[in-house]
């Protein structure tokens, strides 16, 4: 297809666009805060980055990082293993109620976390696991679970069905079947979907801070602890801000050529 | 369309599933349920309260009624306001990227990153980009001669927290219409070229359809999302001012942990709840009867 110069214009924009709020963040982490409240600098005089040694040689932050990390992980973990045998069952099959199953498992996602926050607490208190990566992990299922299915339902749909058929013909039992040659063919849809439920876990915070108290506080409860000891240390907040953004940044990174390639959407 | 083949054996391999959403799901809602029907005397002293709550929130000459449907009201613009702008935008841009290349992999990372600001930090950035004296977004408006200020006139806050939600979540829109546009066959292009089809006729003929399952995704999660919203305007409205960004979720929480008014709060979430089940399911039944109807 014939292109002109006008989507680079328009690209080149927005890009600049989207990354002024950012920049904003990083401009502010490298500067000190009297600088930053008393006056608008569109870059910083005198850049520091005290602030970032002092994150990363402090080991609360640093343990809270590792925590982060863990549930996110743990949760990407478990989403996209139990929403692959579901999202194949949903797509390729009609069972009692499939349609019905397959809304109420939407419904999980409309659920705002700040209504539910305190009831879950209860739950995770009772059952002992309050203050534990799993908490958190677990909890994050409640939307990551349903979204995955969602998503790998698509990718799957895009899988003709012959190859089911040819398969089972060559005498191949249905978990062969489904680790030897399906998972391969729907890389690009597990890679996008592990994408998405390492972002939603990792940018959630308020089930994670209620299910935490120290043991496993998370990197985002860390943050809004510095607030209040010295008032705004808004240098400390903004090289944080930035830190956080370092994961989810590898993680794109990588499945960027699964994006590419696209979904291969078969129904809704 | 083929017919799908019957097969309730297919129950196992959602069983692990239902699991782990039930797990979370059900007793959580249960408390939110049982907090609804029920009064409270203090220390723990519950009874049955029938459905006073409910018809207290769903009364708009109560006072908690009157809030609900401000609220509810405040919430469904803001949603539609959000969609109206990052659905268009998004599909805009995703046909501005390149298809291939050494570009589109950094493109994609630039893109996604507000994505992956944890939302108080993304509220905190807005807190202070916005501010008219230290932050450059602030500042710029102003000095373009528009008075703004986010933290005292109620317009100017609500048209932030919509400039903050299309900034941060546009780029779904955009990598989910990304990802359909890149299954698009070359042949599909190539016959439109043989046609000498226009640009426009290409995009209604033939991006916009093979979009529209990605973009009921898109559309249904963003709903969600922003009818939901809650993180970004507490850090940088706190709702205010006035109750100019006080969206559902804000003010249930203000009646639960604020004023510990359990019932009522309990009662207009599961309202609340319903809603928005209600207002996806329609879309989520225009949307596949409409691809049901193409198919066949």
């Amino acid at each position: 297809m014939r292109r002109g110069v006008m989507p680079k214009i328009v690209l080149a924009a927005y890009l600049a666009m989207l990354m002024l709020p950012i920049y904003w963040l990083i401009n502010l982490s490298l500067r000190p805060n009297e600088d930053i409240v008393s006056r608008m600098a569109l870059w910083p005089h005198h850049p520091t980055l005290e602030k970032y040694f002092f994150i990363l040689n402090d080991p609360t932050w640093v343990h809270a990082f590792g925590v982060s990390l863990t549930y996110v992980l743990i949760n990407t973990v478990i989403s996209v293993t139990v929403a692959l045998p579901a999202a194949y069952a949903f797509n390729r099959f009609s069972f009692i109620g499939d349609k019905h199953l397959f809304f109420w498992l939407l419904t999980n996602l409309m659920a705002p976390a700040s209504v539910y926050a305190m009831p879950f607490f209860n739950l995770y208190y009772a059952v002992g696991l309050f203050d534990t990566v799993w908490a958190v992990a677990l909890a994050h299922c409640l939307f990551n679970v349903p979204l995955a299915v969602w998503i790998l339902e698509g990718f799957i749909g895009g899988v003709p069905r012959e190859i089911d058929e040819a398969a089972a013909i060559d005498g191949y039992s249905f978990p062969r079947f489904f680790i030897r040659i399906f998972l391969p063919l729907i890389a690009n849809g597990i890679g996008v979907t592990a994408f998405f439920c390492f972002m939603f876990s990792w940018v959630e915070q308020l089930l994670a801070t209620t299910l935490t108290a120290t043991n496993a506080l998370p990197f985002a409860a860390v943050m809004t602890r510095s607030y209040s000891v010295s008032g705004m240390d808004w240098t400390l907040l903004a090289a944080a801000g930035v830190l956080t953004m370092v994961p989810g940044a590898v993680v794109i990174w990588f499945v960027r050529n699964h994006i590419a390639k696209g979904f291969a959407l078969g129904r809704v | 369309m083929i017919e799908k083949p019957i097969n309730n054996r297919a129950w196992l391999l959602v069983l692990p599933v239902l699991a782990f959403v039930l797990f979370s799901a059900l007793l959580p809602m249960m408390t939110v349920v049982n907090y609804s029907l029920q009064d409270s005397m203090g220390a723990n002293n519950f009874f049955w309260n029938g459905d006073a709550w409910f018809r207290d929130v769903l009364n708009p000459s109560t006072d908690i009624g009157a809030r609900f449907f401000d609220a509810l009201i405040r919430n469904l613009s803001f949603s539609f306001a959000a969609l109206l702008i990052e659905v268009p935008l998004g599909i805009a841009i995703a046909l501005c990227l390149p298809r291939s290349g050494w570009a589109v992999g950094p493109c994609l990372v630039l893109i996604a990153l507000p994505m992956l600001i944890p939302w108080n930090v993304v509220g905190t950035i807005w807190q202070i980009f916005a501010r008219a004296d230290i932050g450059l977004f602030g500042a710029a408006i102003n000095g373009l001669g528009i008075p703004y200020n986010d933290t005292q006139d109620p317009v100017a806050a609500w048209i932030t927290i919509v400039i903050i939600d299309v900034w941060h979540w546009t780029p779904l829109v955009i990598l989910l219409s990304y990802a359909g546009l890149r299954a698009i066959p070359d042949a599909f292009y190539q016959a439109a070229r043989i046609d000498a089809a226009s640009r426009w006729a290409v995009f209604v003929n033939i991006e916009l359809p093979k979009l529209q399952k990605v973009l009921v995704i898109a559309v249904l999660l963003r709903f969600m999302q922003t009818f939901m919203i809650y993180t970004e305007p507490f850090v940088v409205t706190g709702g205010g001012p006035g109750s100019a960004t006080t969206f559902l979720s804000i003010d249930l929480v203000k009646i639960a942990l604020g004023q510990v008014d359990l019932g009522n709060a309990a009662a207009m979430s599961l309202i609340y709840n319903l809603i928005t089940i209600t207002l996806c399911w329609i879309f989520y039944t225009i949307m596949t009867q409409l691809d049901r109807r193409r198919d066949a």
